[in-house]
């Protein structure tokens, strides 16, 4: 056990450093960087104390030295201006676009859209699976045909389209106004009793925006997954043994279903952060997503940066929790030998 | 007469069909007297499965009773109830299942959940049916292991199947199914996915446990020869009907319907004159075999396949939290050699290396030392030094028939593209010839042309089977490699392509090496026999001398446990109850090998040879 963590945790570090080179030299593949595009369009107008403060900046992150070298500083494994500062010395950098520390951008959004996604993933499983249980014990009834039709409604309806349709007719009827995840009024407030209940109030219509795809989707695999499950063996020895068709659903073929969602947990965590930037958008949530988006399209180097790699640990820590968990709640892949 | 514990009186179960109403059973009327043996038997889809979960109310969800009634009288209770009458979801219904009828299903493996501990799914059964605490139910549990023989019910308890043994689960289900006492006891095919020697045990297991309780035992099977040994009375099944029944003496010296009567000269005994023929419940006549001749080939002088000193060993990793490895030698020094036009049998239990010793052959695998040597007539060659042309000529001379007629044929490919696949891939003709020798090839197995745009999955497992056997012959080869390619069908059809298999190569000169656990079959098919233990071949004889003559233990026990559908050979329980023969370190003197040796092989007769644990030096000489 000890050494199938200790082997898992070096191969992370490994694919982490390798995701870091991969990210950095990606954002540096267009021509120029922030900075030099910001004095370009500055020279054409002439100003030249934000010229000056610019030119700072460039030696400051040594953006005038070779991308590795800015690669390395900005890993923290070899010293910049300011000596050794950069990820590993928990320094994320500077962000241009918005004049500030990364810390200091990322902060809330971080959190917050964690919070969101937590809250649609809790939701699509809490709705998807008693109905797959319903359409997979009772398949080719009504009931099954009409969860199936909502499902594909769900799956062929784009989020974004929804949330429009919602954030216009939200407003229209009921004079709510559904956009951000907090009243206007508590931006950049302290975080007090209101604002968490105007926070919690705001999350509903997100939740329900973005998970409304995941749910069907996973309505149909949750189905499929049971529908096989359901025609095995062990299933009929369970019930010859004289238990109840609810725990014997229940105790075998459901938790033998839910394996490749466990399997699956690895790719969810990156999806909390990435999934739902259209959305984001839309509802204008102060989420990742959106400044991901923006970072990249004018090349704020460190804000991107940061915000991939942090996918990235997330991805790579998933997918360990999701082995673990897999590991425990199946003897087979715990022993071996599974056949 | 006394009321017997189940009587089932114009039981029928429809199945609805998107292609309309299917009655899988027609009115069948049978009883199970109180502590005997009723065996049900008949080929599959004659609805003796079926009638087993009407029994228990666990029909598949198209099917329902349509009519009769299934009487049963249970003694604990007093008064007989009508299960027929009951929903399947009801309080009196879930009290039957489990508690007073019990199940043992075929599939050991597939019928026990692996994310459970066998302790938990044995003693969920007793939990069901009894108020009982978790020590008290632990404690029956660990009881009711012990007594189907688990070496350690302790450990058991915490175990999961697939640590198991397939011998070992199969205990396990009978465990689970007896810890409530049940009245009736039924086994559907329990011993058909077990080895011979194992399957010995298990019938006798059922046996004892049932004099000591004297439970009902509804045994299900299409297998004549348990039948012989196990019943006390024999309804035997077709297309839903009862074709007779009678007790065990009348059905096996007095058969009298034609059904009955084919079903038994369809299955191979051990007692068959030499050149007697399997007869087929339906006979398949290959139309074109007269008419078609081996390709005129240089014939090898010596065999034509020629295995030497095989040895293979696999690294098993023991479970991913541990790092340990462990090495496990699955084929230890084979030699074999297979002349020309002629059948060598392999014959082994279950992971003895029979397989792995096929694929080595046809080099999908290769030896950690010794080597495979083909003869095209051209000379001896090494199988695992070909290259370019030859190693492709060496592809077309060798082809396998597999053992799952159902997972063989890829289901995407119509039987046209099935046939044709090698010739394409070997670029062999014109398209316009090879489709004629997809009709010639289909002639062959004695099929109807018109299956060439069909799929493979509206053929039965036989005609399947035919198929794959069609595709094999493709590329006109000299040897086929037969991996259990009857194990996975029933009796009658068994018959069919065993015959086929026969007369196609007395057509086509092909040699076989045909790999199996069932020792009737390859003494209906080979000339030589090779018996394998461990990775280790035991014996080997012409198949006359080895059935006359076994000397090996291990050989003796396999013979000794095959049951035979002839009331006058009973198995010797007694004799297989010791259960050490698989082990080489175990074998009395001279045979006994121990770990890490390989012993030596010393011919007693012409052509006999058994492995012994060392020669003397006079014989080494």
């Amino acid at each position: 056990m000890i050494r199938f963590l200790l082997r898992r945790l070096v191969t992370m570090a490994v694919t982490l450093l390798i995701i870091s080179a991969l990210v950095f030299f990606i954002i540096k593949l267009p021509p120029g960087d922030f900075l030099s595009n910001q004095i370009a369009e500055l020279r054409a107008q002439g100003e030249s104390a934000s010229i000056a403060k610019a030119e700072f900046l460039i030696k400051q992150y040594g953006l005038d030295r070779p991308a590795w070298e800015q690669y390395l500083v900005w890993l923290g494994v070899m010293p910049g201006p300011n000596g050794f500062s950069g990820l590993l010395q928990g320094d994320w950098g500077w962000s241009f676009e918005y004049d500030k520390p990364v810390a200091d951008v990322v902060g809330d959004a971080l959190w917050l859209t964690l919070l969101v996604n937590l809250a649609v993933v809790i939701f699509i499983h809490l709705i998807s699976i008693p109905i797959a249980i319903y359409s997979a014990t009772r398949q080719y009834s009504v009931g099954d045909y009409l969860a199936t039709f909502i499902g594909y409604i769900g799956l062929a309806t784009p989020s974004f389209l929804l949330a429009l349709i919602l954030l216009y007719y939200m407003n229209r009827w009921f004079g709510i106004s559904i956009g951000g995840l907090y009243d206007a009024q508590y931006a950049g407030e302290p975080w007090t009793w209101p604002k968490i209940q105007s926070l919690l109030s705001h999350l509903v219509v997100p939740t329900v925006v973005i998970g409304l795809g995941g749910t069907a989707a996973m309505i149909r695999r949750m189905r499929a997954n049971l529908l096989d499950e359901l025609s095995k063996q062990y299933y009929v020895t369970a019930k010859a043994k004289g238990l109840g068709p609810t725990k014997a659903l229940l105790k075998y073929p459901f938790r033998m279903s839910l394996n490749p969602f466990i399997a699956d947990v690895g790719n969810l965590l990156p999806h909390l952060v990435s999934g739902s930037v259209l959305v984001s958008l839309v509802l204008s949530l102060p989420t990742v997503g959106p400044i991901l988006l923006s970072a990249l399209k004018s090349q704020d180097q460190f804000l991107a940066g940061f915000i991939l790699m942090f996918v990235a640990i997330l991805t790579v820590v998933g997918m360990l929790i999701s082995d673990l968990l897999l590991a425990w709640l199946d003897p087979r892949i715990r022993m071996g030998g599974g056949r | 007469m006394e009321t017997p514990l189940l009587s089932v009186r114009q039981l029928t179960v429809d199945f609805s069909t998107d292609a309309g109403n299917f009655r899988a059973v027609d009115g069948l009327t049978f009883d199970i007297p109180k502590g005997k043996t009723v065996a049900l038997v008949g080929e599959s889809g004659s609805g003796k499965s079926v009638t087993a979960q009407a029994i228990l109310q666990i029909l598949p969800k198209k099917a329902k009773i349509a009519g009769g009634s299934i009487l049963f009288d249970d003694p604990k209770n007093g008064g007989s109830v009508d299960i027929a009458g009951l929903p399947a979801e009801s309080d009196a219904m879930h009290a039957l299942r489990g508690g007073r009828i019990a199940m043992i299903f075929q599939e050991p493996m597939t019928s026990l959940s692996p994310l459970h501990t066998i302790g938990d799914q044995i003693s969920e059964a007793l939990k069901v049916h009894a108020d009982v605490d978790p020590a008290k139910a632990n404690q029956r549990t660990m009881d009711v292991l012990a007594r189907v023989g688990f070496p350690d019910p302790k450990r058991a308890l915490t175990t999961y199947p697939f640590e198991l043994s397939g011998g070992l689960r199969q205990r396990a289900m009978i465990a689970m199914a007896l810890i409530t006492r049940p009245a009736l006891l039924i086994a559907d095919e329990p011993t058909t996915a077990l080895d011979v020697t194992t399957q010995a045990q298990i019938l006798d297991l059922i046996k004892e446990l049932q004099s000591e309780t004297g439970m009902s035992v509804l045994l299900i099977t299409h297998d004549l020869g348990v039948v012989a040994n196990v019943a006390d009375e024999v309804v035997v099944m077709y297309r839903g009907r009862v074709m007779e029944a009678g007790s065990r003496e009348d059905i096996f010296r007095n058969a009298q319907h034609p059904y009955l009567k084919a079903l038994m000269r369809a299955v191979p005994r051990f007692a068959m004159a030499e050149n007697e023929r399997l007869t087929p419940i339906r006979e398949v006549t290959s139309r074109n075999l007269p008419s078609v001749h081996a390709p005129a080939r240089v014939q090898p002088t010596g065999p034509i396949l020629k295995a030497e000193r095989l040895t293979k060993s696999f690294t098993l990793r023991s479970g991913w939290f541990s790092g340990k490895s462990q090495t496990i030698r699955a084929v230890s020094e084979v030699d074999l050699a297979l002349p020309a036009g002629r059948t060598l049998g392999l014959v082994g239990e279950s992971g003895c290396g029979k397989t792995t010793v096929s694929k080595i052959i046809m080099r999908a695998l290769t030896p950690d030392s010794g080597r495979v040597l083909f003869d095209d007539g051209t000379g001896p060659k090494d199988v695992h030094k070909l290259q370019g042309d030859a190693l492709t000529a060496y592809r077309r001379s060798v082809q396998f028939i597999f053992q799952d007629p159902f997972s063989s044929l890829n289901p995407r490919m119509t039987v046209y593209e099935l046939l044709t696949e090698p010739l394409r891939i070997h670029d062999i003709g014109t398209p316009d010839e090879r489709y004629e020798r997809a009709k010639q090839l289909l002639d062959m197995v004695g099929m109807d042309q018109r299956a060439l745009r069909r799929y493979p999955h509206s053929f039965s497992g036989g005609q399947r089977q035919r198929l794959g056997i069609a595709r094999a012959l493709a590329l006109e080869p000299r040897v086929l490699l037969c991996d259990e390619p009857v194990s996975a069908l029933d009796v009658s059809v068994q018959a069919q392509v065993l015959n086929l298999l026969k007369d196609l190569q007395a057509a086509l000169g092909l040699s076989y090496l045909f790999v199996s656990h069932n020792l009737a079959v390859v003494d209906y098919i080979a000339d030589t026999i090779a018996v394998m233990c461990r990775g280790y071949i035991v014996e080997e004889a012409p198949k006359s001398s080895l059935f006359r003559n076994p000397v090996h233990p291990y050989t003796q026990a396999l013979l000794a446990a095959v049951p035979d559908p002839d009331i006058d050979r009973p198995l010797d329980f007694a004799k297989l109850r010791e259960g050490r023969f698989s082990q080489p370190s175990e074998w009395p003197e001279p045979f006994r090998i121990k770990p890490g040796e390989f012993g030596a092989m010393k011919e007693i007769e012409p052509g006999h040879k058994v492995r012994l644990g060392h020669l003397t030096d006079r014989e080494a000489a």
